[in-house]
């Protein structure tokens, strides 16, 4: 399933400015996407994982944002951070698509998705003509093929609709359609469900792991919902604070969380087979990205947290698994502090079983 | 796409159904302002040396001795019928006065309207793009600075400027009449080119204010459009930020303009009346204020009723405008 590094993201630091001072959004990044894997970026609201996604593809409003010097991000090899605004434009939607979390709002009132999409496909070149058939025609012929491939019923006549007349599970696939049809090597997907039912979740999902299988894309996925995770992802990279704080492959961090807030993340997912007294979820929320605590940046809401937090803990690999496993704790270095503390411990109202 | 040019249709159908009310609700009302007014037609000869008796013949034989109701009707009739009367000034029938004078007013509103809109969008555009650039500033100034200015002063300063003498001839602009002396003896393309500069200063008087009205509100729609997400879709599509801009961001920026355009007709013509008076231009205006100066109430009564039409015309070419860049309104 995966191969070698497609695209490799390495210290990665991109700041806003604001008035309280710089915003660290993303602060020191690196990973790497492989060939033809599901990476998942997790994390709460506010911990950078929209900007990661948007400093890849060089999209980072600037000011007030900007990529750090020192920052890389390398796409088979070639530096994309500094790259002309030419190559980017090849690289957006041609070698890497991406698509949105608000189907709603992501596609143009006023242009047909037929219109939309096609745009798309003629801006990559990513159209055949047939013998006699006009450049304009082909164009028209490739988007019906791709509205019909992402599960759009009647593409013909759903080619001249406007997104108001489609439901959002539509859009979404309008979204995918218009992301693929250059056969990117990588799909960035912000949240690509957030915004829909669990029903027509379920079958986004499922269309982008066939679309996934038949062309070979691998897919940077964004997502703070760990069942989305846990369905669909390779591996996974958790992101807390501007920072990677957990890299692991899928079914070991499910089984083993290395770091509290891992942890944390997976105490707040209900479960069907655990009855608990109620959810535990993690004390207070992501702070300012102007303002991140000193040292661990989770500390102020770590249930473990001690005097040694108080300097920033380095990303090391796990001491069992080998360099698949990275976490970023303290921790690592003092496992016995893990005994009586924790989540479910702290949490859980005084009296109940 | 055949859908919908079909409900196009239908739509603009049904807003043309829907201004017939609205005019008969004009023409009542120009009828009722006139005789809440004091006086009537006949006293307009009022003279020391016409004797009461030949004015209530006058009288008699104008229609004012009949009940009002039936005077209402009476006029109404006439007025749908094209026959708008007999002007006292101009010893001529109206419907004569009006054709002469409309298409100066159309020619000159037309050619306002569009320096209105091309302007007006294309500056506020341009300082959305480049948001907090000296440029933007440097025209967040000078649209203030034009708004604040009042027309006929601005017209005058106009004139002032391009008829000075220190002007070099080939600068120098018509400041006033719709053609030159000896417009009959100059060939086709020197004809347009007299009429069109005969325009320019006209038309800029009567348009910049609202263009630099528009230059505003264009640049908060911009600005608002080019941070929607379907714009940053745009970039991740990879399309040259140009056609980003100007397909993505224009066409739905354009939308809350074209609303701007219905408030604008009646604010242009209203303009017109004191523009064409100070650059002498034959309009509807002028006519209209010579009308009221001289008390000739056929001509005021006709040209009010005409700048009522046009503003209902003008605000059912935006209603379909508006249905034209905003496909959700179709629906509705």
């Amino acid at each position: 399933m995966t191969g070698e590094p497609l695209l490799e993201v390495r210290s990665l630091r991109t700041y806003f400015a604001t008035e309280q001072g710089d915003a660290r959004a993303v602060d020191g990044v690196s990973f790497e996407v492989r060939e033809g894997e599901t990476l998942a970026l997790v994390g709460e609201s506010g911990c950078g994982k929209s900007v990661t996604a948007l400093s890849i593809l060089g999209l980072v409003p600037e000011p007030p944002g900007r990529v750090l010097p020192g920052s890389s991000v390398r796409l088979r090899g070639e530096e994309l951070v500094g790259a002309s605004e030419t190559r980017l434009r090849e690289i957006r939607g041609g070698e890497i698509g991406m698509i949105f979390q608000e189907p709603m709002t992501s596609l143009n009132p006023v242009f047909t998705v037929g219109n939309q999409v096609s745009e798309a496909i003629r801006e990559h070149q990513s159209f055949a003509r047939r013998p006699g058939e006009s450049r304009s025609a082909a164009i028209r012929r490739t988007t019906i093929e791709w509205l019909g491939r992402v599960g759009i019923s009647e593409p013909e006549l759903r080619h001249g609709y406007y997104p108001h007349q489609l439901s959002g599970g539509m859009r979404q696939r309008v979204m995918i359609a218009m992301a693929l049809s250059a056969r990117p090597a990588v799909l960035i997907a912000d949240e690509p469900t957030t915004a829909l039912d669990v029903t027509v979740q379920a079958q986004i999902l499922r269309l982008l792991a066939s679309l996934q299988e038949e062309l070979g894309t691998a897919i940077l996925l964004i997502t703070h919902d760990l069942g989305v995770v846990a369905q669909t992802a390779d591996r996974v990279l958790v992101m807390y604070g501007g920072q990677i704080v957990e890299e692991a492959p899928v079914a070991p961090l499910f089984r083993e969380p290395r770091h509290p807030y891992t942890e944390g993340l997976l105490h707040a997912v209900p479960d069907l087979y655990r009855r608990r007294a109620r959810l535990a979820e993690i004390p207070g929320s992501v702070p300012h990205a102007a303002a991140w605590p000193e040292g661990c940046r989770f500390r102020p809401r770590c249930p473990y947290a001690w005097e040694r937090c108080f300097e920033p803990p380095p990303l090391v690999a796990g001491s069992a698994e080998g360099p698949a496993r990275q976490d970023r704790c303290w921790l690592e270095e003092e496992p016995k502090r893990r005994a009586g503390a924790g989540f479910g411990v702290a949490v859980r109202p005084a009296g109940s079983p | 796409m055949a859908s919908g040019g079909c409900a196009l249709i239908r739509f603009a159908l049904r807003r043309l159904l829907q201004a017939v009310p609205i005019l008969v609700g004009i023409v009542t009302l120009i009828f009722l302002l006139l005789h809440l007014a004091p006086g009537d037609a006949a006293t307009a000869y009022f003279n020391p040396n016409v004797s009461p008796e030949i004015i209530d013949r006058m009288r008699e034989n104008l229609g004012l001795d009949r009940p009002i109701h039936e005077q209402y009707f009476r006029w109404l009739r006439a007025f749908f019928t094209g026959d708008f009367g007999y002007s006292f000034g101009q010893h001529r029938p109206v419907s004569a006065v009006l054709a002469d004078a409309l298409p100066n007013t159309l020619v000159l509103s037309g050619v306002s309207l569009v320096l209105i809109f091309v302007v007006g969008c294309a500056v506020g555009a341009v300082q959305a793009v480049r948001q907090y650039s000296k440029l933007d500033n440097v025209l967040t100034f000078t649209s203030l600075f034009v708004y604040s200015m009042p027309g006929f002063w601005l017209g005058l300063m106009l004139i002032l400027a391009f008829s000075s003498p220190a002007l070099p001839d080939a600068l120098r602009l018509p400041i006033s009449g719709v053609t030159s002396i000896g417009y009959e003896f100059m060939g086709p393309l020197g004809k347009l080119l007299d009429r069109a500069r005969h325009l320019v200063l006209p038309s800029v008087a009567l348009g910049i204010a609202s263009a630099a009205g528009v230059a505003r509100y264009m640049r908060g729609s911009m600005l608002e459009v080019i941070g929607q997400d379907y714009i940053r879709t745009a970039r991740a599509k990879g399309l040259p930020e140009r056609q980003v801009i100007l397909k993505h961001a224009l066409r739905n920026a354009l939308v809350p303009i074209v609303s701007l355009l219905g408030l604008y007709v009646p604010l242009l013509f209203g303009g017109s009346v004191v523009i064409e008076v100070v650059f002498s231009w034959p309009g509807m205006g002028r006519a209209l204020y010579n009308a009221i100066l001289g008390r000739d109430y056929p001509v005021v009564m006709a040209a009010s009723f005409f700048f009522g039409v046009l503003v209902l015309a003008a605000n059912l070419v935006v209603d379909l405008l508006y249905a034209a860049v905003d496909p959700r309104i179709r629906r509705a």
